[in-house]
């Protein structure tokens, strides 16, 4: 492997990485703020409860995304300092923004948020959840607008051999972003969906399975206590609906990606041709749809790639809404990217080894295809399930299959890989570009830049190999560790993020429902909790 | 010379100062977790001093530097992919220190709050090293070729000056942090950190004035000399005011030392951002660095609202966690409380020590009843 390879070993890795916290802190954050708002205004104890537990694991999980994050704005100058000289006057601004305008914002009331349980008077507190939020989503705004000017660059003139913002107002609201804004915040919600699911339907089960929680003569769950903290009845309600937030959540979220997938499909048509095409691996001109293929995606030769199921008409709905059209397959557009882009690159320094090589316009066809499906095969799944769970869970009660159980909680998977496959399509179907061209007639036709050409030229491939490797393994380390407190917190039920819970046993009556702190030390300890901190690390 | 960049090179330099002022004490206080804290009851007294706060001030690092790709991307480019491994080793620690804050209360037993105990301590000697070294390193010199690529190999970059930044922004850090404890702890450790300042302000603070002058000796200017005179008189002024006990004065003394002695680093670099050590030609300056006016004027709206914004709604923060901490506010440790403790039956009662019994009067004075788990290390109260 050479410098270029490394690097991109590397971006992808930390990338796809970082972006398995990122969803779930956007989703999950959002379902928490709805929940708490729910215990604000009816004052709800199982709200509180579920307030407190789902935040504990938003916790666990949102600090990974924060430490992983940096290494996201520091590898764009360390390892792709040609591709930050080229493209820092346009996409430098909205990183920058993310920082001042999104992430100051989510880190500080965040803090607020989880330190402020007692200093803060409820709806200033909760209200520091929803800034918070809030702040979360503008940072995907942001770093979408960014990826988007990748995609689909507007808003610029070429300068000296570099592109000049002239229009904002074109960036921000590149028609590229203000679609796959919504389509990432879907995916987001799809993770915290498929999350509560899977980890509400283990306490159902577990409840059930300690003979806490039993069955009536009508089929309806009848709640029960037993001696265990915080396994009350109220106990029963959070599991309950965390669930059915969960299964709602998920499915109203797959419904969100697929319109909004369903939108940036056609504008990918017309703005990378070359990856759709590569995500059908349709090589002639009208391939249809097909569900399944076989043969050697890598190869160049399209003759190897045999559809085994394939729908006519349904491509050409996806790219341009109806059944008629011919989609441009790889074949043909191979010779307009040619014509267009050259054939070979050039000479130029800024290539090093690769110079005056034949550039592969047709993006690693596996990758593009299988991609493609696993996004919306792990997508639907996900929502299936959910569906499903609703009906099964229709009386308050889950089924006794152990199995069934750990379908649910390994459910939980789906939505992330289907996030990540998508992000691995979308991401190595550009290339061999890393700015790839804008087809439009807009003007800024000249703006691109192959990949080939964006590694630092001055870090060595031992360099890249350190930090690849380091970054890997620490990564790797700390997966588990994250994994496994998320576990150990999860099966601990309400009690792990509520220790006062130990205190009041079995019983709602003794939990205020007009506290105001979120019932901060043990009940029949008053006094010792006014100096306690109500949350401290 | 041209105003938007002057401004934005300011801009800059006010974010690193703000990261500096920020962080330094976030920092300072990791590192003190090893240094300074006699026990556990300590260390989670320095922790919560800066809980609700430290990731808000490590944004500042990030403003930073994504700021320097808006404003400056040949400055951006240049700096990060010049300093490749010592930024990965900042990466590293940056990374273990945040996830060490986060986790070490998660499981209670010595050796796992023992364990991201060095993480935070290293991590934060790491970053507050390297962090240095990287910003000495900008203000005297690299050597990049006329593209602004590092030539010479991976450890091109090594120079006296980045051993002297990154220990100007090590002991800097720790006796701001022992500033910051002194203002924002009660009983014996206020005490301690207020003693300790003290005795190790007059040294601590030489290696950031040797950075500033030696900046100053490179490319100084009579205005900067002027503000190596002030942060002098700004650092003495706090060693007497912490003398006198006057703790909240003593800390915003220090926070004049620093910000004269940044002012005084990047007005005497100004306007280079990066000298060449190769050839001064090559020398990035404000003007071949920058972005496009257009650019510069967009962030600037957009910073001219943000950044006070920023400052308003963290200034908030501390104001909201204003009360000093002491040992007696700690709650007890708890690592997690199982729902279902293994192959419980049901009527019976998890065992023994789940239920909440009364204050172990061990560990911490004054805390709320034992809620440990049944498999709990005792709290190694007193080391």
């Amino acid at each position: 492997m050479d410098a270029l390879e490394i690097a991109r070993w590397q971006f992808g890795i930390t990338t796809v990485y970082h972006f398995m916290m990122v969803p779930l802190t956007i989703g999950l954050g959002l379902v928490v703020a709805v929940i708490q708002t729910l215990w604000y205004r009816t004052g709800k104890v199982e709200y509180l409860r579920m307030t407190k537990f789902w935040g504990k694991l938003f916790l666990i999980n949102f600090i990974m995304g924060v430490a992983t994050g940096i290494v996201q704005e520091f590898q764009f100058g360390m390892a792709w300092s040609e591709y930050s000289r080229f493209v820092g006057d346009v996409f430098g601004a909205p990183l920058a923004l993310e920082a001042l305008l999104a992430f100051f914002v989510e880190s500080t009331f965040l803090g607020l948020w989880i330190f402020g349980w007692k200093q803060l008077k409820r709806g200033v507190h909760l209200a520091c959840l929803w800034i918070a939020v809030i702040g979360s989503f503008f940072s995907a705004y942001f770093i979408i607008v960014a990826n988007s000017w990748m995609q689909h660059p507007v808003g610029v003139t070429m300068v000296n051999g570099r592109p000049h913002m002239t229009d904002a107002w074109a960036v921000f609201t590149n028609n590229t972003a203000l679609v796959a804004v919504p389509h990432t915040l879907f995916g987001a919600l799809a993770v915290a969906g498929a999350y509560l699911l899977g980890i509400a339907w283990y306490h159902l089960w577990r409840r059930r399975h300690d003979g806490i929680d039993t069955m009536g003569a009508d089929g309806r769950a009848v709640p029960g206590e037993a001696d265990i903290p915080g396994r009350d009845k109220t106990d029963y309600k959070v599991w309950i609906r965390s669930l059915r937030i969960g299964a709602v959540v998920a499915m109203i979220s797959f419904a969100g990606t697929a319109i909004t997938g369903d939108m940036q499909g056609k504008l990918m048509f017309e703005q990378q041709p070359m990856k759709m095409a590569a995500a059908e691996a349709a090589c002639h001109d009208g391939t249809g749809f097909s569900v399944l293929s076989i043969g050697n995606l890598g190869s160049k030769n399209c003759n190897d790639i045999v559809a085994v199921i394939e729908v006519p008409g349904i491509l050409s709905f996806l790219a341009k809404g109806d059944f008629n059209t011919e989609v441009k397959g790889v074949n043909s557009l191979l010779d307009e990217y040619k014509a267009k882009y050259g054939t070979h690159l050039t000479d130029s320094a800024l290539y090093g080894d690769r110079a005056g090589q034949e550039i592969q316009y047709v993006p690693v066809m596996e990758v593009t295809y299988w991609g493609f499906r696993m996004m919306i095969g792990f997508g639907g799944i996900a929502a299936f399930a959910a569906l499903l769970a609703l009906w099964v869970t229709r009386k308050g009660m889950v089924p006794q299959s152990r199995w069934i159980m750990r379908l649910a909680v390994f459910g939980i998977l789906a939505p992330f890989g289907a996030n990540a496959a998508g992000w691995i399509f979308t991401e190595m179907g550009r290339q061999p570009f890393v700015v790839a061209p804008n087809p439009d007639a807009s003007g800024v036709d000249q703006v691109f830049m192959f990949t080939a050409a964006a590694v630092s030229p001055g870090v060595s491939a031992a360099e890249l190999i350190t930090s690849l490797v380091a970054l890997a393994s620490i990564y790797a380390v700390l997966l588990v560790v994250e994994v496994r407190l998320l576990v150990k917190y999860a099966r601990g039920g309400v009690a792990s993020a509520m220790p006062e819970l130990a205190g009041a046993r079995g019983s709602e009556k003794k939990e205020k429902k007009d506290d105001d702190g979120g019932t901060p030390g043990a009940p029949g300890q008053p006094g010792d909790s006014d100096d306690v901190l109500a949350f401290a690390y | 010379m041209e105003l938007l960049p002057t401004v934005w090179f300011v801009a800059i330099a006010v974010l690193w100062t703000g990261y500096l002022f920020l962080e330094g004490f976030d920092l300072g206080v990791g590192m003190l977790m090893k240094l300074f804290a006699r026990n556990d009851t300590d260390r989670r007294v320095l922790l919560n001093t800066i809980g609700p706060v430290w990731d808000g001030n490590e944004v500042w690092l990030l403003t930073a530097a994504g700021a320097t790709f808006a404003a400056f991307p040949l400055w951006y480019a240049s700096l990060f992919s010049a300093l490749y491994l010592p930024l990965l080793i900042v990466l590293v620690a940056l990374i273990f220190r945040a996830v060490a804050f986060e986790y070490r209360g998660k499981v209670d037993t010595v050796r796992w709050r023992t364990m991201w105990d060095w993480a935070i301590a290293v991590g934060s000697f790491t970053a507050a090293f390297g962090v240095g070294a990287a910003l000495a390193l900008t203000t005297t010199g690299l050597p990049i070729d006329s593209n602004g690529d590092r030539q010479g190999g991976p450890f091109a970059w090594f120079s006296g000056y980045a051993v002297l930044g990154g220990f100007a922004v090590v002991s800097f850090a720790l006796v701001h942090a022992l500033a910051f404890l002194a203002l924002k702890t009660d009983g014996e450790v206020r005490h301690r950190a207020r003693r300790w300042f003290v005795r190790l302000a007059p040294l601590a603070l030489l290696p950031l004035l040797a950075w500033v002058v030696a900046v100053q000796l490179l490319s100084g200017k009579p205005l900067t000399w002027i503000l190596v005179i002030l942060a002098v008189l700004a650092a003495a002024g706090a060693w007497i005011l912490a003398r006198k006990g006057a703790e909240g004065k003593a800390f915003g003394a220090l926070g004049a030392f620093l910000v004269c002695a940044a002012a005084s680093i990047f007005g005497a670099a100004f306007p280079v951002v990066i000298p060449s050590t190769l050839n001064p030609a090559f020398n990035l300056t404000i003007s071949n660095a920058s972005s496009s006016a257009y650019t510069l004027g967009l962030m600037s709206i957009a910073a001219a609202v943000g950044l006070p914004l920023v400052i308003a709604y963290q200034a908030w923060t501390y104001w909201v966690f204003r009360r000093r901490v002491s040992a007696a506010h700690i709650p007890a440790a708890h690592g997690f409380l199982p729902a279902i403790a293994a192959n419980v039956l049901v009527g019976h009662a998890a065992p023994g020590g789940a239920e909440g019994s009364g204050p172990e009067g061990t560990g911490t004075q004054g805390t709320g009843p034992q809620r440990t788990a049944p498999k709990t290390t005792p709290r190694d109260a007193g080391e």
